[in-house]
């Protein structure tokens, strides 16, 4: 299994073609991480959810944490946030440690003393209190009038301004999702989770709900752990994307990264569409049915060489007996289109390409590799 | 989209017992539980089930104490003839109940009998007679000298078989425990998918056939479930036996207590009463096995056509009829007609207020104390399957093994050691303890529908424990709570042997009025009590057997 990258850092998006995390500098000693936690274990019985689970999200960073249905992601948060102990580990938050399981250690701290908001997944708002009433919940008793100003300002801050009188029955799924944002970000906690938060939105809502909770998680300052099993929406969200797998994080890294270095077969096939051909590699260059391709660091012996549809390239062939492949069908979608063409090798490979070009089903094609190519060893 | 709209719970037939009769059992996926629940409810709720264990406790320290006299009490052969009379009446009970409430289901829910509705509510409502005043009346009728005897007098009968003994006590017990059966069969006949009868109406099988073969498999367990409870009313209750003079269990151990003052004895009958009673608990629920785990769907699609009676409509209306008019119609006359020649007469009525205020007063402070004591029980059954809600299950069921007359016993003893000795507060204490599975098992049906993240979200915003539990569980399940807190506060006014037992001296209520004018032979004075009690009791009664019937 494959640790994540240690300290790779955020910041600005990285060049597309280098994802080199190693080549920032190391800031953990300066600033505490918002979280950070080691070697977490959590077993049901003979099912292990989060089995050596190391994990660390910077201050201010939107990270998601992206796996398939069942992988241990929501028991992650629920360990994070205190509503599951951990068997074993150590988890901060803010540079405080909040629980320490292992032989000899039994710290865990209640979920109420841990500084840490969470967004459900069904938005568990209080049904029996209003939205003014939710959000102030979490704020200490007494100074009604700093309570009040708290409240405007959180709401103000998912543009709700107005709505606190409403009950959270009046309001459609998404105000209640920022109702529920506002409600854990209102005291200032030292990590936001966000578990599945878009799930319960519909397709049109989805989008724009996305861009508006980067905002407000943006222009709070909040440091936030988000769940989802959706790899756009990790890819198009986060600063960082962890991707978890039996129970651990398998790689961890800004999203053009996860997306052109993959780590494993795996990752790649999961971020993203992948598709493979094998090919003998020589060092720096790769020699497949498409032709000799130059290679992505090095490489030698038998490799799987990654080929992502938009990398690929495609031109019409001279004539019926020219050309590499034939055009089985084609899917337009209006700003692009995805043909898959069948190689006269047998293989098949999706390409997608621009809106123009009349390239037809049944057509001979001359399909081609744009750029460098990453390969994994067969 | 899921709505997390605070949902008033549905109170269930009996509470501990699901819609289907059956015991409910509730499991909730892995998710959404901490590993080890936290001292603040795993503590309050260890001290409640000590206390709930206390009676049981007690008798065996105190059949201990009796030394050679145990086997001596055990081998005696009257011991012997009351655990058969005992076990006689459950088993008559058991059946007749079931005989007379699975027509009566059936024709109130799945037939074109006139006014079906009108009958459905009808014959629910003797739930509400308490059963020694039910004795009253069938004594007043059937007794000698009674009514029937009056009417039949001129046709030359002059002697009636005697009302006395078994049959009375069987056809009392009958007449006011049907319901129970009644309410189980009746929402498992509401939550039977319509089809499967079609079905096999389509498969070529007459209207009776059909009942026979798919109806009535599917209402076994409901059936078993109501009639169990009506055979473990009947193996406990105190009132019945003793003013129909049959040689029951509660009875035995009462006499002996009374009478002989002889605790030791008293003590030693009343532990075997607890075994007979756990026994037939383990018999009913090894003759369910765990094949049929029979569970009722969020409610039939749609409402099937009824069946047509034709020419069975006159003896339908006629069944139900008499039914009503024995275990409705017959109380309600008796006691007014003696509330009528009690006014001719001249008695007064001003010390009636007071009884009523006690009642209501006791029942008020017992329904506080059972639901609080009852909700960190609840809270673990709920929130930590598993162990916790295994022991909660454990006390719900162990409670309806105690009858009355066992946990009256056991805190009278106790008391008289204590400076509790003839207070209210240990009263209220020994109410809550007999009631406290009632309440546990309404509560926890309540917090069922509460979605454990709200609890979470809050203990995430920074609420202890206690402060989740105070500011968001507790205002969310208040509808569910107030129907439990009601139905404790029903069944502690109706409360006998308890109340006899424990209650101060000179202090009066309804119920033990109700005794005393009825031992007394004063039937006059028991009637006004007797209806106001009644009264009282119908509200919540109508009111659970309405909210029973499943929504659109």
């Amino acid at each position: 299994m494959i640790r994540p990258l240690a300290r790779s850092v955020p910041a600005a998006p990285t060049d597309r073609e280098l994802g080199a995390a190693a080549s920032h500098p190391d800031l953990s000693g300066e600033m505490p991480l918002a979280l950070h936690c080691t070697g977490l274990f959590k077993r049901y019985g003979a099912l292990a959810p989060v089995a050596g689970l190391d994990l660390d999200a910077h201050r201010g960073e939107l990270l998601a944490l992206l796996g398939p249905s069942g992988c241990g992601k929501t028991t992650t948060l629920r360990l994070i946030a205190g509503f599951e102990e951990p068997d074993s580990g150590r988890i901060e938050v803010g540079g405080r440690v909040v629980a320490d399981l292992g032989p000899g250690r039994r710290r865990c701290d209640p979920p109420e003393r841990r500084r840490v908001g969470m967004v459900f997944q069904d938005y568990a708002l209080f049904p029996h209190l209003s939205v003014a009433r939710n959000v102030s919940f979490g704020l200490p008793r007494g100074g009604r009038g700093e309570s009040d100003r708290r409240v405007a300002a959180a709401l103000s801050a998912v543009g709700m301004a107005g709505m606190g009188e409403r009950m959270p029955d009046q309001l459609s799924g998404g105000q209640q999702q920022r109702v529920a944002l506002a409600r854990a970000l209102a005291p200032n906690p030292d990590l936001i989770l966000l578990d599945e938060p878009f799930s319960n939105l519909d397709a049109e809502l989805r989008a724009a709900v996305r861009e508006e909770v980067r905002e407000i998680l943006r222009g709070a300052g909040a440091t936030a752990v988000l769940v989802t099993h959706d790899q756009e929406e990790a890819l198009s969200l986060a600063d960082r994307v962890a991707v978890m797998w039996g129970g651990a994080i398998v790689q961890a890294g800004p999203p053009e990264e996860l997306y052109h270095r993959p780590v494993s077969r795996a990752v790649a096939a999961f971020v993203g569409d992948a598709q493979f051909l094998p090919g003998e590699a020589n060092g720096r260059r790769v020699a497949t049915v498409l032709g000799d391709l130059p290679v992505h660091g090095q490489a030698t012996g038998a490799v799987e060489v990654m080929l992502r549809p938009e990398a690929l390239r495609l031109a019409p062939a001279q004539g019926p007996a020219s050309g590499n492949g034939r055009v089985l069908s084609r899917l337009f979608y209006g700003h692009d289109q995805l043909l898959t063409v069948r190689l006269d090798s047998g293989q098949t490979l999706r390409v997608r390409v621009g809106a123009y070009g009349g390239i037809r089903p049944d057509s001979r094609v001359v399909v081609g590799v744009r750029g460098a190519v990453l390969t994994f060893p067969r | 989209m899921q709505t997390l709209r605070p949902r008033a719970a549905r109170p269930t037939v009996l509470p501990g017992f699901g819609r289907s009769g059956r015991p409910v059992v509730v499991r909730r996926p892995a998710t959404g539980r901490l590993a080890s629940p936290p001292t603040v409810l795993w503590l309050p709720a260890l001290f409640v089930v000590a206390l709930a264990l206390l009676p049981l406790g007690y008798l065996v320290v105190r059949a201990a104490e009796a030394g050679p006299l145990f086997w001596e009490t055990v081998l005696r052969e009257k011991t012997a003839r009351v655990v058969l009379n005992s076990a006689l009446l459950a088993a008559a009970v058991a059946g007749s109940t079931a005989l007379l409430a699975v027509p009566l289901a059936w024709l109130t829910t799945r037939t074109d009998l006139p006014g079906r509705r009108v009958w459905g509510s009808l014959a629910v409502l003797p739930i509400v007679v308490p059963s020694y005043v039910g004795a009253l009346a069938v004594v007043a009728a059937f007794g000698p000298r009674g009514s029937l005897q009056g009417v039949l007098e001129p046709l030359g009968v002059d002697r009636l078989p005697s009302i006395y003994g078994f049959s009375g006590t069987w056809l009392t017990l009958t007449l006011f425990t049907y319901p129970y059966v009644l309410l189980a069969v009746r929402a498992a006949l509401q939550g039977i998918d319509p089809a499967l009868a079609e079905a096999a109406r389509g498969l070529g099988h007459g209207p009776w056939r059909v009942f026979a073969s798919t109806t009535l498999p599917q209402l076994r367990p409901s059936i078993a479930g109501g009639a169990l409870l009506a055979a473990l009313y009947a193996l406990g209750d105190f009132g019945v036996p003793t003013l129909l003079r049959y040689d029951a269990f509660t009875r035995a151990v009462f006499v002996q207590y009374r009478s002989a003052m002889d605790r030791s004895a008293a003590a030693v009958l009343a532990l075997l009463l607890v075994a007979v009673t756990v026994g037939l608990i383990l018999v009913e629920s090894r003759l369910r096995g765990s094949a049929t785990l029979h569970r009722i769907g969020s409610g039939a699609a749609r409402s099937p056509r009824p069946v047509p009676l034709g020419r069975w409509k006159a003896p339908a209306v006629a069944f139900c009829a008499l039914t009503v008019a024995l275990a409705l119609g017959l109380p309600l006359l008796v006691l007014g007609g003696w509330l009528v020649q009690a006014a001719r007469s001249g008695t007064t009525f001003d010390d009636l207020g007071i009884a009523a205020v006690h009642s209501l007063s006791l029942g008020a402070w017992t329904a506080i104390a059972a639901t609080a004591a009852s909700l960190p029980i609840a809270l673990l059954a709920v929130r930590f399957p598993g162990r916790w809600g295994m022991l909660a299950e454990r006390v719900s069921v162990l409670g309806y093994a105690l009858p009355g007359i066992v946990v009256a016993l056991a805190f009278v003893a106790l008391g008289v050691r204590t400076p509790f000795h003839q207070t209210l507060a240990l009263l209220v204490v020994a109410y809550a303890v007999r009631f406290l599975p009632e309440a546990v098992a309404a509560n926890r049906l309540s917090l069922l529908q509460i979605n454990p993240r709200l609890e979470e979200a809050a203990r995430g915003l920074g609420a202890t424990v206690v402060a989740a539990v105070r500011r968001v569980t507790v205002p969310l399940a208040r509808p569910g709570l107030l129907a439990g807190a009601s139905l404790v506060l029903l069944t502690t006014m109706k409360e006998l042997p308890v109340t006899l037992l424990l209650s101060p001296t000179g202090y009066d209520t309804l119920a033990t009025r109700i005794w005393t004018a009825a031992n007394d032979a004063a039937f006059g004075q028991a009637a006004a009590p007797a209806l106001l009690l009644v009264a009282v009791s119908a509200v919540p009664t109508l009111l659970l057997a309405t909210r029973e019937r499943p929504r659109a």
